[in-house]
């Protein structure tokens, strides 16, 4: 196994308010790891410098052995490495169809890719992933009338679609509901097991998380706080101190 | 059944009816060579405002663009064009057919070249904006334009240029420019539908959905909404080369870069059909045309009130335009294939 995303001492400043101070971790290839922290202890904010949202002020992306973090949003985007959103962001007024659609990989530049149309492969292969995630039956309705869970596993279905390398997650399970969690860790699981991808996860339910990652991350007050193997981090005291305050 | 046979019969009878049009009517033929014209600029201005989001006010630019580069060019190869204009009207000019029909489309294809290349400049520094931003920056487009072309004496200055003379009779010169404009309102047609099956028309309909998404997911953004605005340029820089020849003058502020009126109309057409659709900005661009001219014949003097109330009525009660409403009314016979499906049907 070799690191695919290694971040060196990231520092993020917004102001006088410091998001993240110092953080370093590493992502092996064909790992599954996982990011649990607080509400506000900068985890969000390290996946928006990742991706390059927005500039880190110090410290070092480097994104299977290149330093990305001088790059713009698409540039990482195309090189393999892909995100979903918290708040899940899809294409409201377009078919569950076009979403998986136009979320094809895009490392072709030239002006005839762009005025292509949708291949048979891609077709297929989008409805495939939207049968992975269950939604097979929607493929003809406007993403935006979906509800909130399903929207998460559109999401979800268009980032497998882009086919990136490393795929981070912020909140999966969040606002989907309890008999669905389950069927969605096992999607994640397979994600990994049968198409290759990499996973890193922002995750708040624990069951989730202890179930579904190999190594853990833990953020407070933008600081890396702890890290190892899921039971070893469950029962650091430190972790269990930012989470329920230590006084 | 019956549907089925309406929807392949439907285009056939409206290109039977195009052709048959200036003949069965000929009293109107000005009229129904700007209804095409009409057509292109609802069109045109859908691609960016419908499809992809960004509602642009200057577009009468790159259609201003067409008007003076179409004539000049005609004018430029066979004499000289600022000896011409500092005359002001007061010099004739005389082609002859051979001459006349060159330069007249020398200068058709100059015309959206020119304006495709000013469209990419303008492209560049405007379509990083945003929203409001962009709507707001483009707002001056037109009026910038019209001041300078005012003030630039190889082009006439404010009082304009004389567009050479048709070298037949007056009615074969106004059927030619019906048909060209037919042409070209056709022609904008097939292209924007043949465009937004393809891969570009996603990828401007997810621009107008979430732009930060498209852009995570690897999607060139800022290369699709220069070309967007290019291909409208390009068919609007035609129409203006058109327009000139139809009008016979150009007057920088009033024909070229008429911002007020046709400025206005191209946006209030897309709407009034139905924007983000293929042919809502058609059906927009018949009837924004037609009850203008009624106005116009019937309720002169309130014309401009009796617009202003339409425009109104259709704002409040049909906000997604005549297609959206229609759509949503009755999804099963207006929403049939993907891109309609597309455009449709979430808010």
């Amino acid at each position: 196994m070799s690191a695919l995303l290694e971040v060196r001492e990231v520092s993020k400043r917004y102001g006088g308010i410091v998001a993240n101070n110092s953080v370093s971790l590493t992502v092996q290839e064909g790992q599954i790891v996982g990011l649990i922290g607080p509400n506000g202890s900068g985890k969000t904010t390290l996946f928006n410098s990742i991706v390059g949202t927005h500039p880190i002020n110090s410290g070092s992306i480097r994104f299977d052995g290149r330093e990305i973090s001088n790059l713009r949003v698409p540039d990482i985007a195309r090189r393999g490495l892909i995100r979903t959103y918290q708040q899940t962001r899809i294409f409201r007024q377009m078919s569950c169809l076009d979403n998986m659609l136009v979320s094809v990989p895009q490392e072709n530049a030239s002006l005839r890719a762009m005025i292509a149309r949708p291949v048979a492969d891609d077709l297929a292969h989008a409805a495939e992933l939207l049968a992975f995630v269950g939604l097979a039956s929607k493929r003809d309705l406007a993403a935006g009338s979906l509800s909130f869970g399903q929207q998460k596993l559109l999401e979800f279905a268009m980032a497998l679609m882009n086919e990136p390398r490393l795929l981070l997650l912020d909140e999966p399970t969040a606002g989907v509901n309890p008999t669905l969690i389950n069927g969605l860790v096992d999607r994640l699981k397979r994600a990994r097991d049968q198409l290759g991808i990499t996973l890193f996860v922002i995750e708040h339910n624990m069951r989730v998380v202890m179930n579904l990652a190999e190594h853990i991350y833990c953020l407070a007050h933008g600081e890396m706080l702890a890290d190892g193997r899921p039971e070893d981090v469950q029962s650091n005291p430190l972790v269990v101190d930012a989470y329920l305050g230590a006084h | 059944m019956i549907l089925a046979i309406a929807r392949k019969a439907a285009p056939l009878a409206l290109v039977a009816l195009g052709i048959a049009a200036p003949f069965a009517l000929p009293a109107f033929l000005v009229q129904l060579t700007f209804l095409w014209i009409m057509i292109v600029f609802a069109l045109c201005w859908d691609i960016l405002g419908g499809q992809m989001g960004y509602n642009s006010f200057g577009n009468i630019a790159f259609f201003g663009i067409g008007v003076y580069a179409a004539t000049i060019v005609q004018i430029g190869l066979f004499q000289d064009v600022a000896a011409y204009t500092a005359a002001g009207g007061m010099q004739t000019i005389n082609l002859t057919p051979t001459q006349y029909f060159t330069g007249l489309f020398v200068g058709l294809a100059a015309a959206p070249l020119l304006a495709a290349a000013v469209a990419v400049v303008l492209g560049l520094a405007l379509l990083g904006l945003r929203g409001h931003y962009f709507a707001i920056a483009t707002l001056g487009l037109g009026i910038a334009a019209g001041e300078l072309a005012a003030a630039w004496s190889y082009l006439g200055g404010s009082s304009g240029v004389q567009v050479p003379v048709y070298p037949g009779s007056l009615e074969s010169g106004r059927l030619l420019f019906y048909f060209l404009s037919a042409g070209l309102g056709v022609a904008t047609f097939l292209s924007l539908r043949w465009l937004y099956a393809t891969r570009f028309g996603l990828a401007i309909n997810a621009i107008r959905d979430d732009e930060d998404k498209a852009e995570a997911l690897g999607l060139r953004t800022t290369r699709y909404k220069v070309i967007a605005w290019c291909i409208g340029a390009v068919f609007l820089g035609i129409a203006g080369g058109l327009v000139g020849h139809i009008i016979g003058f150009i007057d920088p502020r009033e024909v070229a870069f008429a911002g007020a009126s046709f400025g206005v109309w191209m946006i209030l057409m897309a709407i009034l059909g139905g924007k983000g659709t293929l042919w809502g900005p058609v059906i927009g661009a018949v009837i924004f045309h037609g009850m203008r001219e009624l106005f116009w014949t019937y309720l002169f003097g309130w014309q401009n009130v009796a617009m202003g109330v339409l425009i109104v009525v259709v704002v409040v009660f049909f906000p997604f335009g005549i297609l959206g409403w229609l759509r949503r009314r009755y999804p099963q016979l207006f929403l049939r294939d993907a891109p309609a499906a597309r455009a449709g049907a979430a808010e």
